[in-house]
């Protein structure tokens, strides 16, 4: 049990071992211990900043999805009053444009039943000319009778 | 037997010794020195009148190559210390950095950058040191004789001057930090106005040998007891083992284990024990309570 010089040797290892700990093993790990820690806090923080997003993105993306389907459903709407618009005015046009025909033809129809009925009126005072002149035996002259005869077709 | 056993355990528990001897000195194999020299001593009656002047050389080896052992792996895993995942000699490290510090933030909570460093320097070393314990007692003394070495005391912490070298090296941390944020006035102050005090200036002065006189004991309490506790834990444990290795050889296995695994525990548990009272220690001296 005798105290000597150990103990001075002893204290100056003692020495020697803290200071190269304090420059050499210690700076370095607890830098790196830090670093770790920074990133694992940076790496929550950007995915709590993830969730954040997404959450954020799915609720713009269920706003804009039924923006578009009442946009759909007005142009729907439009189209539907538009072709409905459309259908009505076609039919009006048909039915007027019909009535145009139909009067038309009519018109037609009464042009040519006069054309026709005159043309009778024409024949028919040829054929009872004709016939007056079998009758008669003699030429009758147009030109004499003509005032009869005009009298004769308005008569029929 | 009686005789051998004491013999073997005096020997046991006797450092390899180198130091000076003085003239004409007669010398454990019968020769007389011609002048005062460095050599090393041949018995334990040598070593002792060596006196002050004479190195543990085995305490001293064993500690420093522990201690470059400690610093090796320690150094290592710093320089490949990486912020990613880290390996296992990285990952050991770290566990024991991060205890340490916990340790020290709980106790100090001033700003010091020696102190940490410090504390796992202890730690890690006086583990180490006490590990040596758990080598069977008679292994490396044994080596050693082979190698024409007669005494080997492989455990460094069984060495009082080890402990003692470390204590003080603490104390002198102690009164460094206690001047430094105290001052001086701060410091004499604190060793000598309190636990006692008075208003009345009269009484004050004569109360200052009483103060002196506690606060003295308990400042020079710190080392000594800092020291002796480790000391005399290992040295038991020590004293036990070669007690053990005394027995027959199917006693010492059924009593040389318990005891080694209940060491393990003492070793640990003494190792952080330096290191709390340290920080402890430390951190009363930063602190300007008084």
């Amino acid at each position: 049990m005798n105290i000597n010089l150990t103990m001075i040797g002893q204290a100056i290892a003692f020495f020697i071992f803290v200071v190269f700990c304090m420059k050499y093993v210690w700076p370095p790990i607890m830098a790196a211990l830090q670093e770790r820690q920074k990133k694992i806090a940076d790496g929550l923080a950007a995915s709590d900043r993830a969730a954040r997003d997404l959450e954020l993105a799915q609720e713009k993306s269920a706003q804009e999805l039924r923006e578009a389907k009442q946009q759909a459903a007005t142009l729907i709407e439009q189209a539907n009053k538009r072709a409905n618009q459309i259908v009505e005015a076609s039919k009006a046009d048909a039915r007027k444009e019909g009535e145009k025909l139909i009067e038309q033809a009519k018109a037609e129809i009464e042009q040519e039943r006069n054309q026709a009925r005159d043309a009778l009126r024409a024949e028919i005072a040829a054929i009872a000319i004709a016939g007056a002149e079998k009758i008669l035996e003699t030429s009758v002259d147009a030109n004499k009778h003509s005032e009869m005869l005009d009298k004769l077709a308005a008569e029929l | 037997m009686a005789g051998s056993a004491s013999e073997y355990i005096q020997h046991h528990l006797q450092n390899l010794t180198y130091g000076k001897l003085p003239a004409g000195y007669e010398r454990a194999d019968g020769t007389v020195t011609s002048e005062a020299g460095w050599t090393l001593a041949q018995s334990g009656q040598e070593a002792s009148d060596m006196g002050f002047w004479a190195l543990h050389v085995d305490s001293l080896g064993w500690a420093v190559g522990l201690g470059v052992l400690f610093l090796f792996l320690f150094r290592m895993a710093a320089k490949r210390a990486t912020s990613d995942t880290p390996g296992g000699l990285q990952n050991f490290v770290e566990v024991m950095i991060e205890f340490v510090d916990n340790s020290v933030k709980e106790t100090f909570h001033g700003r010091n950058k020696v102190i940490a460093p410090l504390a796992l320097t202890i730690f890690c070393w006086v583990f180490l040191m006490n590990l040596m314990d758990l080598v069977p007692v008679d292994f490396l003394p044994q080596l050693f004789h082979l190698a024409g070495l007669d005494y080997m005391k492989v455990v460094p912490t069984t060495d009082v001057n080890v402990t003692l070298g470390m204590s003080l090296s603490v104390f002198a941390l102690i009164i460094y930090y206690s001047l430094k944020v105290k001052g001086v006035g701060g410091f004499l102050g604190e060793l000598t106005l309190h636990p006692f005090s008075s208003d009345n200036l009269f009484l004050k002065i004569l109360l200052v040998p009483v103060n002196l006189l506690l606060e003295g004991v308990s400042l020079i309490a710190k080392p000594i007891s800092l020291a002796l506790r480790l000391f005399g834990n290992l040295y038991a444990g020590e004293l036990i083992f070669i007690l053990i290795a005394l027995l027959p050889l199917w006693a010492q296995w059924t009593l040389s284990v318990p005891w080694a695994i209940f060491h393990i525990l003492v070793i640990t548990l003494q190792a952080f024990i330096f290191m709390m009272l340290t920080i402890v220690y430390l951190s009363m001296a930063h602190e300007d309570s008084h």
